[in-house]
């Protein structure tokens, strides 16, 4: 018990760099996913063939790897980034990549007669995507790129091998001081799968909010 | 004479191999209602899609009231969407499946092509709106998503959705094929009291005997070209070809396709 306590402040601050981890490079990835999704489906070859390339590569390797090239590789070629920067960038450009996936899946979901109907009022293609195609295609989306959030807070424990004090660094600390390693890793990970936990509820609720013209 | 606000030269489509239209010329003047009849695969569906440039023609001459295009090798080049989109806001478009816009009510529907082409006021396209879906005998649904709505009901959102954008010509591909048999009047009535208000409208259906009371004219296809272009009482009375003839005898009183041929390979789906 008294372990707990005297942790106690340690543990908030991880939880602090976790979700900070997770938030960030879920927003960064997921603007770099719609825009990777939207290359992809665009008429230039050079820039479909560019998101293809970029998919390919951070969906085909561990993102363990790409973390630890941004921040022991890179330094050799001149940039160096701070732990907390460089596991936000290798976290984003890995959910950038599944994001996009997810994304486009969600603008080919749309109905095509619905690009027609657009058209067949005379609406450009900019503003159909953004009035008609793109509130459709978040709601198709919704579950998968729900599960990409909840599957990149996991991926955050991998920025403990870059020195970052996130929660899966301080339970190693807490174990190291007192060989508690049971008590230390039972605990972050009930508090991963409370976030989680939450992270789906609001889920359900977005998708029931989304899907309420649909009922 | 003002000049036909729909004009077609020389249209030839093909999708992959199969040649859907085979040389078609037909203009539709100002206020008349052009059924386009033949059996499935015959090219109607596509023809009307032409007529808004939704499908784009191999090679040919499309006009839509002021705007020309020219397709295929002289297809004309920068420009092109701009005044395709301006062709488009002059003709209404009526879908098979409705195509209404799920995540939008009933008015949103309606109004989405006076507030974002259009560029009216909201007020005025509100009001534009409300009058529509009371002329289409709508107006309690107003606040409704499309999936609380009948088939027919979709259909007539849709009809006010194309009369919103107040155009020279409403197109209609198929309105009561994806419909209950039960639901077909509630649609058609609708469409015959446009005749009646003299709109400019190209329908495609199978209903011969809606056809009969509606049309001014009717065209019918077959193989990718225009068989028979005759005055609708012309055309039921004392049909020219014995392909128009046999297709009658086919179809029963009531529209129903008795024993048409078997549809060619992916046509009217495409």
């Amino acid at each position: 018990m008294d372990m707990l306590v005297d942790s106690f402040p340690m543990l908030l601050r991880g939880l602090g760099i976790t979700l900070l981890l997770g938030v960030v490079s879920f927003v960064l990835g997921s603007a770099l996913g719609a825009l990777v999704a939207l290359a992809r489906i665009s008429a230039f070859r050079v820039l479909r063939g560019s998101a293809i390339m970029y998919v390919s590569i951070f969906r085909g390797t561990p993102l363990l790897i790409q973390i630890m090239i941004i921040y022991f590789g890179l330094p050799q070629l001149g940039v160096q980034l701070e732990p907390i920067p460089s596991a936000i960038l290798a976290l984003s450009l890995f959910a950038g990549a599944y994001l996009s996936e997810n994304f486009r899946g969600g603008i080919l979901g749309v109905d095509k007669g619905q690009w027609e109907a657009a058209s067949s009022i005379g609406m450009p293609y900019w503003r159909t995507f953004r009035r008609i195609i793109f509130p459709q295609a978040i709601r198709i989306a919704t579950p998968a790129v729900g599960g990409r959030f909840i599957a990149l807070m996991k991926d955050t424990s991998l920025a403990s091998v870059v020195t970052v004090v996130e929660l899966t660094r301080v339970a190693e600390s807490i174990g190291n001081a007192n060989f508690r390693y049971m008590e230390a890793f039972l605990m972050i990970g009930a508090m991963y799968w409370l976030i989680n936990t939450l992270l789906s509820v609001g889920q359900g609720m977005l998708e029931r909010r989304l899907g309420k013209a649909y009922a | 004479m003002t000049k036909p606000p729909i004009e077609l030269t020389g249209i030839h489509k093909a999708f992959g191999e199969l040649e859907v239209l085979r040389g078609v010329d037909l203009s539709v003047e100002r206020g008349e209602v052009v059924v386009l009849m033949g059996p499935s695969g015959s090219g109607k569906t596509t023809l009307v899609r032409c007529m808004n440039l939704l499908e784009e023609p191999d090679s040919g001459h499309v006009r839509i009231c002021d705007c020309a295009f020219s397709c295929g090798a002289s297809r004309d080049g920068r420009g092109r969407a701009r005044l395709m989109q301006r062709a488009r806001q002059q003709t209404g478009m009526v879908f098979q499946q409705f195509n209404l816009f799920p995540h939008m009510t009933a008015l949103g529907n309606v109004i989405e092509g006076p507030r974002q082409v259009r560029k009216l006021p909201t007020a005025e396209a509100i009001a534009l709106g409300e009058r529509l879906l009371d002329r289409v005998g709508l107006a309690d649904k107003r606040d409704v998503h499309p999936s609380r709505l009948s088939g027919g009901q979709k259909q007539r959102v849709a009809i006010a959705r194309a009369l919103a954008m107040e155009p020279e010509v409403v197109l209609f591909d198929e309105p009561t094929s994806a419909l209950d048999p039960e639901l077909h009047a509630e649609v058609l009535e609708v469409i015959q009291e446009l005749a009646g208000d003299g709109m400019t409208m190209v329908i495609v259906t199978h209903e011969t005997h809606f056809a009969r009371e509606v049309a001014d004219r009717i065209v019918f296809m077959d193989g990718g070209v225009v068989v028979e272009d005759a005055t609708a009482e012309a055309f039921f009375t004392r049909p020219s070809k014995e392909r128009v003839r046999t297709f009658l005898r086919l179809v029963d009183h009531s529209g129903a396709v008795v024993d048409a041929p078997a549809p060619r390979v992916g046509e009217e789906a495409v």
